[in-house]
C-alpha cells in the first residue's frame, strides 16, 4: 500500500533522522522524499510502501504521532489514493 | 508523484476548512423480516441489522485513519417500517422503534432511519398505525429517525396526511418538551422522498433497493467558501467555475470512501450524495458561502439567486466525480445546524418566508427551524402544504423539519446540542389556515406529471 507521510512544523535538527529511523524500525521502504519550506513552515513529503512493513499501519501511525509530539511537528500518514482521486482525473 | 502543493491543499481542506465525509450509511432491507407475530418480526429485524452492520463503525474508523479523512457519522437506514409491521398483529409500532434503537446501540451508529411511511396517495392501515406511533416512538428512543412522504409530483399531495402530520409534530413536541421538543428534530415530512438518501433524519431504504447498500454523504461548505475567498469581485461565471472545481474534489473523496467501505464491508456501493451539509461550527456554513458571494447577510435580497447558483454548480462539479450520484445532492439549509443561518435568523435578516423561497432552489426544504411552542397544528400543516406544493410542482424533493418548542416563544433560543446545533425561535404568520387544512382530500398531481 503506497502511503504519503507529511511532516509539517517549525524546522529543527533531527526531523528527517527521527522519522526515517522510525520507518526503518518498522520495515517501511521510503520510495521518494521531498522537502521544502512553505510560508515559513518546514514541509516534508514522503512516499512510502507499507507492503513489506513488520507492523500494521495503525501501529506505525501511532509511533509517528508520538515522535511528532516529541519534536513539535505534525505528522500524518494517508493512503496515496486520497490525493490521486482529488487531484487527478 | 503527487506534488507538495496538492498534498498541503488537501490537508488544509481537512484541518482548516472542515472537509469531511459526513456519513457512511448502510441501507438494509427488512422485507424478509415480515412476520405476523410482532415479537418475532422485531427479533428478525434486530438480528438482521446487527448482523449486517456489525463492522460498519469499525470499518468507517479504519478508513478514516488510513486515509486521514474524518468520517463523522456511521448510520443505518431500513425499509419503511409501515411496510414491515403491516402484516403483524401489533396495535402500535413503538416496539419496532425500540428494536431499531436497540440495534443502533448494539452496532454503535448514532442514528437509524426508516421509522417511516409513504402515504402520498393514501393510507394503508399500517401507515396510520405507524404515524400515530411516531410521537411516542421518538420520545422513548434516542437514535431512531422518522420520515413520512405525503406528496409526490406523480400523485399530488395527500392533504389528510398533511393535516395528520401537523398534529403529529405538535404531539411529538409535547411528549419531548423536557428536552426542548427535540423529538421533532428526528421527524421529516417529505415530498418526492428519495429511496437512497444517506442523510438523517430522512433516510430510509427504498423498496427498489437491494438487500443492503452503502451510500455516502459528503460535505464541505468551508472548502467552497475558502475557494470563493480567492475570487472576490470576479463575475458569476468565475464563481460557478470555482464551486464546480471544488465540488469535484470533495466528491472524488466521497466516491473513494464509498468504494472502499463497500469493498471492505462486502456490501454493494449505492450512491454518493453530493450535498453541502453544514454544521454549527464556525467555518462550516452554507450561509457564509452565500455571504461570500456579496450578500451582507444571508436572507437579504439576492439570497435565492446565490443559492440557485451554488446548488447547481455543486451538482455539475460533483456529477463528474462519481459513477453514481443520488440522494438529495445539493446544498442543505438547516437553520440550527449552520452558524451563518443562526446569525442571520437571530438578527432578523432571514425569515421563514425567505427560507421557503430558498427551498425552491436548494436540495431539500424547511429544515431544523424552531418555531413558537404555541403554534397551532393547523398552521404547521399549512407550512407543510406550502412546502409540499413547491416539491410537487418543481419535481424536486422538499421536506419540512420544524420544531415547535413547547414553552418558548419568539426571541428565545433553543439548544439541541451536537450536530443539531441551536436556533433562535422564528415567528410564523398569525393568521389562521384552519379551514384550509380541514378540507382534507388530495390536491391533484400537476399537469406536467402526465409524461407517459
Amino acid at each position: 500500500m503506497r502511503t504519503i507521510i507529511t511532516v509539517m512544523g517549525i524546522d529543527r535538527t533531527g526531523i528527517i533522522a527521527k522519522v526515517s529511523d522510525c520507518l526503518y524500525r518498522h520495515g517501511v521502504n521510503i520510495m521518494d522524499i521531498n522537502q521544502t519550506i512553505m510560508q515559513d513552515i518546514f514541509t516534508m513529503v514522503m512516499l512510502v510502501d507499507l507492503k513489506g512493513a513488520n507492523d500494521s499501519s495503525d501501529e506505525i501511525l501511532k509511533d509517528l504521532e508520538k515522535i511528532g509530539k516529541e519534536i513539535g511537528v505534525d505528522i500524518r500518514m494517508q493512503n496515496e489514493e486520497i490525493f490521486n482521486s482529488m487531484h487527478r482525473i | 508523484m503527487i506534488n507538495t502543493r496538492e498534498i498541503t491543499e488537501t490537508i488544509k481542506m481537512i484541518d482548516d476548512q472542515h472537509l469531511d465525509v459526513r456519513t457512511i450509511t448502510m441501507g438494509i432491507s427488512l422485507l424478509d423480516c415480515i412476520d405476523s407475530d410482532a415479537n418475532k418480526a422485531c427479533q428478525k429485524i434486530y438480528d438482521k441489522i446487527t448482523g449486517y452492520a456489525k463492522d460498519l463503525v469499525k470499518t468507517g474508523e479504519e478508513i478514516s485513519r488510513q486515509y486521514g479523512i474524518p468520517i463523522i457519522n456511521k448510520r443505518i437506514s431500513v425499509t419503511p417500517i409501515s411496510l414491515i409491521a403491516g402484516a403483524s398483529d401489533a396495535k402500535d409500532y413503538v416496539c419496532f422503534a425500540k428494536t431499531l434503537n436497540k440495534a443502533a446501540i448494539e452496532t454503535g451508529v448514532n442514528f437509524i432511519g426508516g421509522f417511516s411511511a409513504l402515504v402520498h396517495k393514501g393510507f394503508a392501515k399500517s401507515d396510520e398505525i405507524l404515524i400515530n406511533s411516531i410521537p411516542e416512538a421518538l420520545a422513548t428512543t434516542e437514535r431512531v429517525c422518522s420520515s413520512v412522504g405525503v406528496a409526490t409530483t406523480k400523485a399530488g399531495i395527500n392533504m389528510d396526511a398533511v393535516k395528520l402530520m401537523g398534529e403529529t409534530v405538535v404531539k411529538t413536541a409535547q411528549l419531548t418538551k423536557d428536552s426542548d421538543s427535540l423529538g421533532c428534530a428526528k421527524l421529516v415530512i417529505f415530498a418526492n422522498a428519495v429511496e437512497d438518501n444517506p442523510f438523517m433524519a430522512g433516510a430510509f431504504h427504498g423498496v427498489g433497493e437491494g438487500d443492503a447498500v452503502i451510500n455516502v454523504g459528503v460535505s464541505g461548505p468551508g472548502v467552497v467558501k475558502s475557494a470563493l475567498e480567492k475570487v472576490k469581485g470576479c463575475d458569476f461565471g468565475t464563481v460557478a467555475e470555482t464551486i464546480k472545481k471544488t465540488a469535484f474534489k470533495i466528491t472524488r473523496m466521497g466516491q473513494l470512501v464509498a468504494q472502499e467501505a463497500s469493498r471492505r464491508l462486502n456490501v454493494p456501493f449505492g450512491i454518493v450524495d453530493l450535498s453541502l451539509a453544514p454544521t454549527p461550527e464556525i467555518g462550516d456554513s452554507v450561509a457564509y458561502i452565500l455571504e461570500e458571494m456579496g450578500l451582507e447577510k444571508c436572507g437579504t435580497h439576492g439570497t435565492t439567486a446565490a443559492l440557485a447558483l451554488l446548488n447547481d454548480a455543486v451538482k455539475k462539479g460533483g456529477v463528474m466525480a462519481s459513477s453514481y450520484v443520488g440522494g438529495l445532492s445539493g446544498a442543505f439549509i438547516p437553520v440550527s445546524e449552520d452558524a451563518g443561518m443562526i446569525a442571520a435568523a437571530g438578527c432578523g435578516a432571514l425569515t421563514l418566508d425567505k427560507l421557503e423561497a430558498m427551498t425552491c432552489v436548494c436540495s431539500v426544504g424547511l429544515d431544523m427551524i424552531a418555531i413558537p411552542g404555541d403554534t397551532p397544528a393547523s398552521t404547521i400543516s399549512a407550512i407543510i402544504a406550502d412546502e409540499m406544493a413547491i416539491g410537487m410542482i418543481n419535481q424536486k424533493t422538499t421536506a419540512v423539519r420544524v420544531v415547535p418548542v413547547i414553552g418558548k416563544g419568539v426571541g428565545e433560543t433553543v439548544e439541541f446540542g451536537g450536530l443539531l446545533g441551536y436556533a433562535p425561535i422564528m415567528p410564523v404568520h398569525g393568521y389562521s389556515s384552519q379551514e384550509f387544512v380541514d378540507r382534507g382530500g388530495r390536491i391533484p398531481a400537476p399537469i406536467h406529471s402526465l409524461k407517459n
